[in-house]
């Protein structure tokens, strides 16, 4: 079974915790409570952060340290069988994600291109963009990353899955995987590396990708002149390098995205699985904090990286007169593949 | 041809009888496991008129009659267990009135579901009726003489409680008027303030006359819908969180579901909740309310909300399309249910006996409740998949369902629409006095036994 | 369940579980199967079909007329495939039916309306038993030529060919093409049945034999673009012959006259007048256009296009698919397709009942008669109706 590579000394010796200090859904008085909270989550004591902890994933960017205090949070409470959000909503996630048989796999050679178990990504991963890879589409469970598991506190069930995953990708001759959901490229780097995973392919993320697209496309580009604003997701967090692409994109298709409170580090979470952990008292508040300091930018989309987000907030960013668009339709609207209606 | 043919022939001209082997093959049957019987003519008659001269003609010549709707109560309620007549009455589907103020409508008995619903939604936006979750084509009348339920169910009971009047075709011949229609030109009360005799038509399936107009409730049809869906996989906590739903008075329909496939649906109980409102915030008002009613479980992780985004428009389509999805789960187009009106606190064992019987007979299953008038009750389904094509599965599936109700009668529920072996089940532990009475008013009503025999009836 | 005949989708006919979703339309306003609405048993619905082609195959039923009668009244008109609720086996639904027919044409017991059509196209290449040279008269005055090597061929079909209503639609879409300056070109007494309706009448060897004489004529001449008039034959000539080798992009009139509207090559003027479009089944719910009919009309300055209750996919046939037009199954009582129809079409308002197929043109213009309502309603092809609105 594979293990998690966690540096107790690191911790022990931070000089910041800005793991939980940083953290916006729990309040630390100081450094000192801070870390010897995480301290106590570190040695397999009992923390109030194991019961407070909302799975934001957040603490993976804050600590700069090479550490993985997510990760550990989620061992520890799994360790003392806890759980994150009602026992029936883990265990369905459980199910509904089980490896059946029952995937697709398109005409794949070199490269794949992962829909992850994600039926939305499908159409977005197509058209010109996407011209090359679309044929070589993957979806199913058998090819989803099981990073879900991390908010449910089920790391065994990742550590079970994630294995044949892998495998399943390398079975197909893959040299090259390019991830459509940002959680499954998280996922085959950074809790593929903590737990020692070795991936015998490389893991591509698909904004990348369709940066270069988009270098390519230039001559089709007209500038959308548009104001957005851009929802970051959860898995953003474990691939905090990867950040900057979404602004690259931006300028190249002629999008502006003023400056907002909640954005990048300070970014705040969907709320869909606060509603589901806490109830709807949080993830009402958060969201409408989120969609107010939107409107406060002046954004006229809400610009989404995360199929999952985009389906949590679209209906309610719609209500509040914003027009919700993936970062890959809004790609097609600036090469005119798409128009400029709300994409929902 | 003989003298029955050419006098039907009469009554509803050529096109409305046949007695060809495909209609007669046809009309034997229904989507059910029970065994069909053929019967000697089917006849689709357009008016009352001619329903009365049709009964009046079977009681001259001493056949059965039996009424049928579209035949989808999957209990053989209208197989002809004695042959003679069936009256195919979808052709009666005439919406005669609709009174907004009074938010009622009167219909001819035929008319389907789903007519009624696309007639009011175009010409009456505001109101609506108890629609069930059986296939747009089943009829009005048939749904009210079997105490069939719909999506309205849990704020105002019964569909056969929102019955404000009938005419029937008694088995005599005469042509009736039940409720306020039968002292004036207004279709609202089906009995009070006078002796209720609807109750000599509603739940008889066709035994005691024919219903051949239907008076029946509208209701106000608000301008939102809205679902929530909770889980648990805390059987004996579910009657308790019903009683707290229920509490709250908000919810147009709850449903109770568990099935075993597809595998997310697996090891939990699903509570279906839906409400309505004319505003955005009259919607989040309650959304809030059936949170705050269910937040004890989520606390202690026993029950959750799902997001229901992706199955919303599924869960909010009237009547659920998908509903019938589970008839080719074994790609055999057949399923059929007991559904045993019961009290909700009993939901535990009524949801292990499902599992059990699944087993022992090896077949597939499925169980949705839809609680009664606020939570008084419940119509417990226990639900058998099976393929048409293999025998040996639908006798399994007939077997494990008498074994449900015979647990159901047990556990003191009232079957709903029981087939005519369960009928007798119930009229063995029927108090004899309530039986008396039960077949005494049978005997009056329908002197020659020619209505719908087989059924509620101490002797086959 | 062993069963003693056979037909290709035996394994799925049990499936159905007759709970009657495919006779409606979406919103259930009426009864949409037509058969179901003028025969009024459920024999005649698509679930009906489907048990008791079980039971025929199994042999609890025997051939009879009856049996036939219910199987040819089918109009093909997919409305059943449209709103069936199992989507693992909704698309076959009408295939079993044209697999039960083909078996009762194997076994030559079929209604003699059904003998009669399949004779007619056999011994004469067309139902009217009409001469094969007549056949391109309809195009005298249109300034249609022979087929030689023009870009397109304009396949006129059998009722554009020799029925009067369908002849005046081929002729006002001739002109419209000529007029326009399409490079446009007719086979005229050369042409043969496209044999779309043999087909779904289960004559499936005749049907080849249409099929290959139509192919090996194109392929001589080098036909690479066909427009037809006919939305039946464009479905045959789309979904059948690349199957046996046809190798030609194929377009309805409708598509065509709407990109040259688009184009200014056809220009219109105001025309204040209400029309009601109808959708035929082979145009819209075979072959997915829906479109292309209404941007013509909605081109029209000043006129109103007034959609039916039921419209597009929801659209109620004329009754006059799957070889009705010729048959005659459905009949002409109050509660047959077209009448129905064109009460529908009064509904609305409109003066006129735009229609993009000979057939429907056929069966619409005869209903309009029986309901009395020749002073209040015209039926009129679309380019009949341009013809007026033309500049």
């Amino acid at each position: 079974m594979y293990e998690l590579k966690f540096k107790e000394k690191v911790c022990a010796t931070c000089p910041s915790s800005d793991c939980l200090l940083k953290c916006q859904y729990m309040s630390f008085t100081g450094h000192p409570e801070a870390h010897g909270e995480m301290m106590k989550v570190v040695k397999g004591k009992d923390s109030r952060v194991l019961n407070e902890c909302v799975t934001c994933y957040a603490c993976e960017e804050y600590c700069t340290r090479g550490n993985h205090p997510f990760y550990l949070i989620s061992e520890r409470r799994e360790e003392k069988g806890m759980f994150t959000a009602p026992r029936p909503i883990t265990n369905q996630w459980i199910n509904m994600t089980a490896m059946q048989g029952k995937y697709l796999a398109g005409d794949v050679k070199d490269k794949a291109l992962s829909c992850c178990y994600i039926p939305d990504l499908g159409p977005l991963g197509s058209g010109e963009i996407f011209k090359d890879v679309a044929s070589a589409g993957v979806f199913g469970a058998e090819f989803m990353c099981p990073a879900v598991h991390t908010h449910f506190a089920r790391m065994s069930v990742i550590k079970e899955r994630l294995p044949v995953v892998i495998e399943n990708y390398r079975k197909l001759g893959v040299k090259e995987v390019i991830c459509l959901h940002d959680e499954c490229y998280g996922t085959l780097t950074s809790i593929a590396s903590a737990y020692g995973m070795e991936v015998p392919f490389k893991p591509v993320y698909y904004m990348d990708y369709l940066f270069e697209r988009m270098k390519e496309l230039k001559d089709k580009i007209k500038p959308l002149g548009i104001t957005v604003a851009y929802q970051r997701p959860c898995s953003n967090r474990l691939i905090p390098d990867k950040l900057p692409l979404v602004k690259k994109i931006f300028k190249l298709i002629g999008v502006k995205a003023p400056k907002r409170l909640y954005q990048d580090e300070n970014a705040l979470c969907c709320a869909e699985i606060l509603r589901s952990v806490s109830g709807y008292k949080l993830a009402d508040d958060v969201q409408k904090r989120n969609i107010d300091d939107m409107l406060k930018a002046g954004a006229e989309y809400c610009v989404f990286n995360c199929p999952a987000c985009q389906s949590s907030l679209s209906e309610k960013v719609s209500k509040r007169g914003l027009k919700p668009v993936h970062i890959i339709d809004l790609c097609k609207m600036a090469i005119g593949e798409k128009g400029r209606e709300a994409v929902l | 041809m003989s003298d029955i043919l050419k006098s039907l022939i009469e009554i509803v001209g050529e096109r409305g009888v046949s007695n060809a082997p495909e209609e007669l093959w046809f009309y034997s049957r229904d989507p059910g496991v029970l065994a069909p019987h053929k019967p000697d003519y089917v006849v689709a008659p357009k008016t009352t008129e001619e329903v009365q001269k049709i009964v009046q003609l079977a009681g001259r010549e001493n056949i059965p009659v039996v009424p049928m709707g579209n035949g989808m109560s999957l209990a053989g309620l209208v197989i002809p267990l004695k042959g003679g007549i069936v009256l195919d009455m979808k052709r009666m589907n005439k919406i005669l009135e609709v009174n907004a103020m009074g938010r009622y409508a009167v219909l001819e008995g035929g008319t389907s579901q789903g007519m009624l619903k696309a007639y009011l939604q175009k010409n009456h936006p505001t109101l609506r009726h108890s629609l069930p979750d059986a296939p747009p084509t089943t009829t009005i009348a048939a749904n009210v003489a079997l105490h069939g339920q719909g999506r309205l169910t849990n704020q105002y009971g019964f569909n056969s409680d929102m019955v404000t009047g009938l005419e029937v075709v008694l088995p005599t011949g005469e042509i009736c008027r039940i409720g306020s229609p039968s002292i004036g030109p207004y279709w609202f009360s089906k009995g009070p303030t006078l002796p209720d005799l609807s109750g000599l038509f509603l739940g008889w399936l066709g035994c005691t006359g024919i219903i051949t107009k239907v008076g029946l409730k509208l209701f106000p049809n608000k301008k939102f819908r809205d679902v929530e869906l909770f889980v648990t996989d805390r059987v004996d906590l579910v009657p308790t969180m019903l009683y707290k739903l229920t509490h709250l008075e908000i919810l147009e329909d709850v449903n109770v579901w568990f099935q075993p496939k597809p595998l997310m649906f697996l090891g939990n109980y699903h509570i279906t909740m839906f409400f309505t409102g004319d505003t955005e915030e009259e919607i989040e008002f309650k959304r809030k309310m059936i949170w705050d009613a269910l937040q004890e479980f989520m606390d202690s992780k026993d029950g959750g909300f799902m997001s229901v985004q992706y199955m919303k428009s599924a869960l909010l389509e009237m009547p659920g399309r998908t509903i019938a999805d589970f008839a080719d789960v074994p790609k055999g187009g057949g399923f059929e249910y007991s559904g045993p009106i019961a009290l909700i606190e009993h939901y535990p064992k009524y949801a292990a006996k499902v599992v059990e019987l699944a087993e022992k007979y090896n077949v597939l299953y499925a169980s949705a409740a839809r609680l009664i008038s606020g939570g008084h009750c419940m119509m417990f389904s226990i639900s058998f998949a099976f393929n048409r094509n293999d025998p040996a599965m639908m006798a399994r599936v007939e077997k494990a369902l008498t074994e449900a109700m015979t647990f159901a009668l047990d556990m003191g529920g009232v079957p709903w629409k029981p087939n005519f072996k369960e009928q007798k089940m119930v009229m063995q532990r029927m108090e004899p006095n309530a039986l008396k009475l039960l077949l005494m008013i049978k005997k009056n009503l329908d002197p020659q036994g020619i209505m719908n025999p087989g059924n509620w009836e101490v002797t086959p | 369940m062993t069963y003693i005949r056979h037909i290709e989708h035996e394994n799925i006919v049990h499936r159905c579980f007759r709970c009657g979703y495919c006779k409606f339309p979406d919103d259930y306003s009426d009864f949409n199967c037509p058969s179901y609405k003028a025969f009024g048993w459920d024999t005649f619905s698509p679930g009906g079909r489907m048990w008791l082609t079980r039971a025929w195959l199994a042999g609890e039923i025997e051939t009879s007329p009856r049996f036939a009668e219910i199987m040819f009244s089918c109009v093909t008109c997919d409305n059943c495939k449209t709103q069936c609720v199992f989507p693992k086996f909704k698309d076959f639904l009408t295939d079993i039916f044209q697999e039960t027919r083909a078996e009762l044409v194997s076994e030559g017991r079929i209604p003699p309306g059904v003998r009669d059509y399949l004779k007619a196209v056999a011994a004469s290449g067309n139902p009217y038993k009409l001469p094969q040279d007549q056949r391109g008269a309809w195009a005298k005055g249109t300034g249609l030529k022979p087929y030689t090597s023009q870009e397109y061929l304009f396949f006129a079909g059998c009722v554009g060919s020799y029925d009067e209503v369908g002849q005046k639609m081929a002729q006002s879409v001739g002109r419209l093409l000529v007029d326009a300056g399409l490079d446009v070109g007719i086979l005229g007494n050369e042409e043969t049945c496209d044999g779309n309706d043999v087909r779904t009448l289960g004559e499936m060897g005749l049907f080849a034999e249409l099929a290959l004489a139509n192919l090996e004529k194109f392929k001589a001449k080098g036909v690479k673009n066909i427009i037809t008039l006919d939305p039946h034959a464009l479905n045959t000539f789309k979904k059948d012959y690349p199957a046996l080798g046809g190798k030609f992009k194929v377009l309805h009139y409708t598509e065509v006259v709407a990109e040259l509207i688009k184009k200014k090559k056809i220009k219109l003027k105001p025309w204040p007048v209400k029309i009601t479009y109808h959708d035929p089944c082979y145009l819209g719910r075979h072959q997915q256009i829906y479109q292309a009919p209404r941007d013509i009309l909605n081109a029209i300055p000043k006129a109103e296009l007034i959609e039916m209750s039921r419209s597009g996919l929801n659209a109620f046939c004329c009754g006059g698919g799957g070889g009705n037009f010729f048959t005659d199954i459905l009949g002409t009582a109050p509660d047959s397709a077209s009448r129905v129809r064109v009460r529908e079409a009064m509904e609305t308002g409109a003066g006129i009942i735009a229609v993009a197929c000979p057939n429907c043109a056929k069966m619409l213009t005869d209903a309009v008669k029986m309901e009395n309502l020749e002073d209040k309603l015209e039926v009129l092809g679309i380019a009949e109706i341009l013809e007026k609105a033309k500049k």
